[in-house]
This record gives structure tokens, C-alpha cells and sequence, in this order.
């Protein structure tokens, strides 16, 4: 028995550790350091219609434990992606979930149209939540009639299946969820980046050149957790956690609140081998803590009635 | 490309802020161009986060050793400069193009110049360009006489010039003020130093061989998270990464 394989809809995963989106490129980097094969799946970065060159430069800062980026969705545009990129990538025996992005609606579908047709693409992971554009983006993923809406026009033409990555710059984030799978969305990928600023001391102006960028890293790991743990327990499809994930403990967190899977993000610029040693360390750790198979861990801290979300006061 | 900690066998505070570290380890096998970078964690701790890129400055193939040197400034070179010999530090690398040897022919002259921590890496540059039979002149460029190294280093392998901005020590200025005045002619110039300084070299020798290193905000360091591009000229899209495609360049290859 494989104690790491996970089912999602569209994915058949050897583990359920990917790297996330934007924090991998296409791979080809890090397929000079180790074997892509050994990855559950890997997470794309956002590809759009036409290529884009992104933000102008400084384009990261770092904060405490954490980083902001204003990337911007540089990408080369779909038809690279599809000559290029996805081909290479077909030598691995991984699926690929492809990150779609775009500033109108009719780019999104445009673009999850041709890209759920490579034969390697296993699912789409709409990208409704970038902070980093100007246009589109995050106004995709704040209003939930909008997102729905969104959802549903994909789920048209994708012949995948398609996971919806929500924001965490909202104030309910269990309404948009809800919203989301109705209008029938196969899964989540949570969370994305939340939106922050940094200031230079010395000269007063803001570090990064967008003035504002999203904030990863080890810093944002207890809102994932939080927002996993309510979202979770009010849908039915499954969630891809991420935010944070350093270590085998942190997967086992995000699935106790209520993952199915996970990916990991800036843990990659800091050790660019932690997805294969996340995977190798998971077993012993299974045993450790007393379970057979991964998903017996999903959703545990709500499932066997464990404490209630404490609110204040 | 691999990670190894490698252990600090020397470290030394060389100026103002300035610290020289030695480190030992496999990893220097892979070592070979000038320009080339390593990418360092100085902590286990998720704070502060990201790595730090550093330019090797000395490449020691028979100790299995390297040299570096920076300028303790932020929270992350800071905590560097408190390690002592024998702890290890965490280094990703080699990383990046560095400055092509192959450009200037033996019996040609190089120019070097540099700016502030921009200067380490031309050290095993001038290294490398004597052994070839390349003559080098070379022109550093500090704020002040407290935060100047390596002339007398320098000074072994060629003509070498030193400017300061506040006229501390050398000629009052900037390294273009020494070039006016004392550079009569070469057939390569390569620098390291900050952008304005590069700006200015890559406008007042638009008919020479020029070779650039940049500097730009890092995340990953191996070109996967598109953190540190830079223009190309004449084009809305291209792009180059600091990072995998650079450090160095080639004047006009990329946007100052
Ligand atoms: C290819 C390359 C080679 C370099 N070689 C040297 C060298 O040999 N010696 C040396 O002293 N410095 C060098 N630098 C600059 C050095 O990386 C920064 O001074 C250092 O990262 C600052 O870290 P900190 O902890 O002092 O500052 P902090 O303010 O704590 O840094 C915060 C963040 O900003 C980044 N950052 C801040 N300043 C710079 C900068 N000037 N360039 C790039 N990133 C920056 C840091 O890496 C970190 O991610 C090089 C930079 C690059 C890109
Ligand atoms: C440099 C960088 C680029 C990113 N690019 C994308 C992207 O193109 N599409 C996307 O959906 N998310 C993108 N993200 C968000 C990550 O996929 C992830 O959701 C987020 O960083 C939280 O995970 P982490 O803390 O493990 O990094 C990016 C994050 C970073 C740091
Ligand atoms: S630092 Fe990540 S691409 Fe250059």
C-alpha cells in the first residue's frame, strides 16, 4: 500500500506534496537538482493569454519569516506554454495542474480552453486571486457572485477538472467557497498570497515597485490553517492547502485542518530540495504519530469533534 | 548547482562594515568562473528568510576553498558577520554567468573597475586574467577611505587606482573621474558596482567590449521565480534573469 497516495478529482497522486504555483516556473530549474518524478504533482505558474513581462523591479522584500512579491504573472502566454513548456514536462510521469490567469473573463476561458487539452494538464487551478494586477485578478476573487460566475464559464469549456484558488484578502471567506462549489467548482487551492506593503526606512518609499505585493512564507501559515479549518468543514469538494509549508509537520497541520493535499511555496527559495525531503520525512512521521495512510489525517482537528474556533475575549 | 554547508575556516572584518569569510567544502569543485554567485542562508531560523547573494571573490581550488566578502548592513549579513570559524553556513551555488575570460586575448589589456561591494568578485577576475597573460588595470571606487579594501591585493596583479567620493583617500570622485584622467587605453572593461556606475561605463565606451554585473532582488536565485528580470532592449516582453542568465552581461544585452 502507498500510505502517501491521495485521489483528487483529475489527480491520481503518488504524495500529496506539490510545489505551488509561481514558486517552480515550468521546473526546469529545479529538474537540474533532483528527479521531478518524485514530486505528487507539479503546479504551474500562471499562465496567461499573451505573454506578459510583469512588474517592474524591486519585485520582492523580505518581512519577518515571510516575503512579499509583485511577480506581476510574468509568464511567456499560452502558446509557449503549450509548444514548449508543457512538452518538456511530459518526459516526468507527474501531473501538471495548470495555474490560469487573466484580466478578463473571456481570458480565462480562452486560456483554460486550449490548456485543458494537453495531455499531461490533469486539472486547472483558476488563479482568481493574484494581488499583483492591476486589472482582474483579485477583483475576481473578492465578490463571489463574480468568482461563480467565473467558475461556472470555465467548468464550460475545460475538459479537466478545474480548482478554484481563493484569496485571503476577503472578509468571509467560507460565502466565497460556497459560491464557488455551487457553481461547480471540482476542488480548492488555498491560500494565495495576502496583500502587504514594506517601506525603506531610510528613503520613506515603498520597497517593492508596485508599492504593494503578496505576503508568503512561514508568516501566513496560521491564516491558512484558520481558513482551511472553516472552509473545509462548510464544502464538499476537496482543498489543496498551502501557505507556509516548510516541513513534513506543517502538511500534517494542513491536513488536520482539513487538506487534501498540499503545495509549497517559498520553502523552494530557501531549500530547493524541501517537496523531495517533505516526501521522504512523511512516512516516518505517519508512524510517529500513529496512522496507516495520509488521508486518515484530513480534517482531524474538526472530525473527531476537537475544540471549537475561539473567537476573542 | 548543489547545497552544502560548508564550514567557516576564517572570518574578518577588513573595513568599516566589511567582512571577509572564508569557507570550506566540496562545493568549491564546482567553482570556476569569476562573477559567479552563491546564494546563503545564515540561518536555520525562518527569520530572516531568504538567502543572500554573495559574489565569490577568491576561488582556492587546492584548499577547497572560497572567499567572500560584504558589507554587514541588513539583518541577514549581520547575523553572518556574528558567525565564527568553525560553524557551518548554509550555501546554495554555484549560481549564475560570470565574467568571460575568453573576451580578452593574452597579451591584450583589461580594464577593471568596481564599486564599493561590487569590487570582490574582480579579485579572482584579475586573478584569472594574469594567469591568461592578460594585462589588467584596475579602478575601485568607494564612499570613503573607512570602507576601502583590497587595494594592495589589487595591486599585485596590475596598475590599480582608488576614488573615493569624499576624497578620503585617492582621487575625489567617482571611478569615471580616475578614467578621464589616468586611463589611456584597453581592450576589455569589465565591472561590478552599483547601477548608475555601470550606466555611466556601458555610455562612455559604446565602441569597446563591455561586461556588466548586475545586482537585482533575489527569492530563488536559479531562475524560477522571475524575482529578478531586466529589461531587454527594443521589446515589450523579452526578458532576462539576473539571476540564471547574469549576473554579467554584455553591454546593451540588457535595460540599466
Ligand atoms: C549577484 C549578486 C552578487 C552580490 N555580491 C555581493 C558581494 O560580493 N558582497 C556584498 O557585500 N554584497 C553583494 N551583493 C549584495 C548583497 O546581496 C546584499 O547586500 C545583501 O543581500 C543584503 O542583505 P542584508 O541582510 O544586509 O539586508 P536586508 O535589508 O536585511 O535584506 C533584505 C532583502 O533584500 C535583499 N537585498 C538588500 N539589498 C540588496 C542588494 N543590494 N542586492 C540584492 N539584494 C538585496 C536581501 O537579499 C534580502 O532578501 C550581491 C548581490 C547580487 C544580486
Ligand atoms: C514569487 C511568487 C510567485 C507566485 N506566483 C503565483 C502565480 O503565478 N499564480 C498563483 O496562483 N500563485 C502564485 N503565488 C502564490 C503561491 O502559489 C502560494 O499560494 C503562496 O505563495 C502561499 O504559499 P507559500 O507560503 O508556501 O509560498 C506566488 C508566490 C510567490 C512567492
Ligand atoms: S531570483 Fe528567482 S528568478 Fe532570479
Amino acid at each position: 500500500m502507498n500510505r502517501l497516495a491521495v485521489e483528487l478529482p483529475g489527480l491520481s497522486l503518488k504524495n500529496p506534496v506539490m510545489p505551488a504555483s509561481g514558486c517552480f516556473g515550468f521546473g526546469r530549474e529545479y529538474a537540474k537538482l533532483y528527479d521531478l518524478n518524485v514530486l505528487g504533482a507539479i503546479m504551474i505558474k500562471a499562465t496567461t493569454l499573451e505573454p506578459r513581462f510583469g512588474n517592474p523591479t524591486p519585485r520582492v522584500a523580505e518581512t519577518p519569516s515571510g516575503m512579499l512579491n509583485a511577480i506581476g504573472l510574468q509568464n511567456p502566454g499560452l502558446e509557449k506554454v503549450m509548444e514548449e513548456e508543457l512538452p518538456w514536462l511530459a518526459q516526468y510521469d507527474v501531473p501538471i495542474i495548470a495555474n490560469v490567469a487573466g484580466s478578463t473573463m473571456e481570458d480565462y476561458v480562452e486560456v483554460a480552453k486550449h490548456i485543458s487539452k494537453a495531455p499531461n494538464v490533469h486539472a486547472l487551478e483558476l488563479n482568481i486571486s493574484c494581488p499583483n494586477v492591476k486589472k482582474g485578478g483579485i477583483a475576481f476573487g473578492t465578490v463571489p457572485e463574480v468568482a461563480a460566475e467565473l467558475t461556472k464559464l470555465v467548468k464550460e469549456v475545460s475538459e479537466v477538472p478545474v480548482y478554484v484558488k481563493l484569496s485571503p484578502n476577503v472578509t468571509n471567506i467560507v460565502e466565497m467557497a460556497k459560491a464557488i462549489e455551487a457553481a461547480g467548482a471540482d476542488g480548492l487551492t488555498m491560500i494565495n498570497t495576502l496583500l502587504g506593503m514594506r517601506i525603506d526606512v531610510k528613503t520613506a518609499e515603498p520597497i517593492l515597485a508596485n508599492r504593494t505585493g503578496g505576503l508568503s512564507g512561514p508568516a501566513i501559515k496560521p491564516i491558512a490553517i484558520r481558513m482551511i479549518y472553516e472552509v473545509s468543514q462548510a464544502v464538499s469538494i476537496p482543498i489543496i492547502g498551502m501557505g507556509g509549508i516548510q516541513s513534513a509537520e506543517d502538511v500534517i497541520e494542513f491536513f488536520y485542518a482539513g487538506a487534501s493535499a498540499v503545495a509549497v511555496g517559498t520553502a523552494n527559495f530557501i531549500d530547493p530540495f524541501v517537496c523531495p525531503n517533505i516526501i521522504a520525512e512523511l512516512p516516518a512521521l505517519l508512524d510517529e504519530l500513529g496512522f496507516d495512510h495520509i488521508s486518515e489525517c484530513t480534517g482531524r482537528s474538526w472530525k473527531k469533534g476537537g475544540p471549537t474556533v475561539y473567537c476573542g475575549a | 548547482m548543489k547545497t552544502e554547508k560548508m564550514t567557516i575556516v576564517h572570518h574578518e572584518r577588513i573595513a568599516k562594515n566589511i567582512y571577509q569569510i572564508r569557507l570550506a567544502g566540496a562545493l568549491v569543485a564546482e567553482m570556476n568562473e569569476p562573477g559567479q554567485f552563491v546564494h546563503i542562508k545564515v540561518t536555520e531560523q525562518a527569520n530572516p528568510l531568504l538567502r543572500r547573494p554573495l559574489s565569490l571573490c577568491d576561488i582556492n581550488k587546492e584548499a577547497d576553498e572560497c572567499t567572500i566578502i560584504y558589507r554587514a548592513e541588513g539583518a541577514g549579513t549581520t547575523l553572518l558577520s556574528q558567525k565564527r570559524p568553525g560553524e557551518m553556513v548554509d550555501v546554495l551555488g554555484p549560481l549564475g554567468n560570470g565574467f568571460p575570460i575568453e573576451a580578452a586575448k593574452t597579451g591584450q589589456r583589461a580594464l577593471l573597475v568596481g564599486g564599493g561591494i561590487g569590487v570582490p568578485p574582480l579579485y579572482e577576475l584579475a586573478k584569472q586574467l594574469v594567469k591568461k597573460g592578460v594585462s589588467v588595470t584596475i579602478v575601485l571606487g568607494f564612499q570613503t577611505k573607512e570602507v576601502a579594501f583590497y587595494e594592495r591585493k589589487f595591486a599585485s596583479f596590475g596598475e590599480t587606482y582608488v576614488a573615493t567620493v569624499d576624497g578620503s583617500y585617492g582621487t575625489k570622485g567617482f571611478v569615471t573621474d580616475v578614467i578621464d584622467t589616468r586611463i589611456t587605453s584597453f581592450d576589455v572593461l569589465y565591472a561590478c558596482g552599483p547601477k548608475p556606475m555601470l550606466k555611466a561605463l556601458e555610455q562612455k565606451f559604446p565602441n569597446k567590449e563591455v561586461y556588466l554585473s548586475l545586482e537585482e532582488r533575489m527569492g530563488c536565485g536559479i531562475g524560477a521565480c522571475f524575482a529578478c528580470v531586466c529589461r531587454v532592449p527594443d521589446s515589450e516582453t523579452a526578458y532576462k534573469k539576473v539571476c540564471s542568465d547574469g549576473p554579467v552581461f554584455k553591454a546593451g544585452e540588457v535595460v540599466l
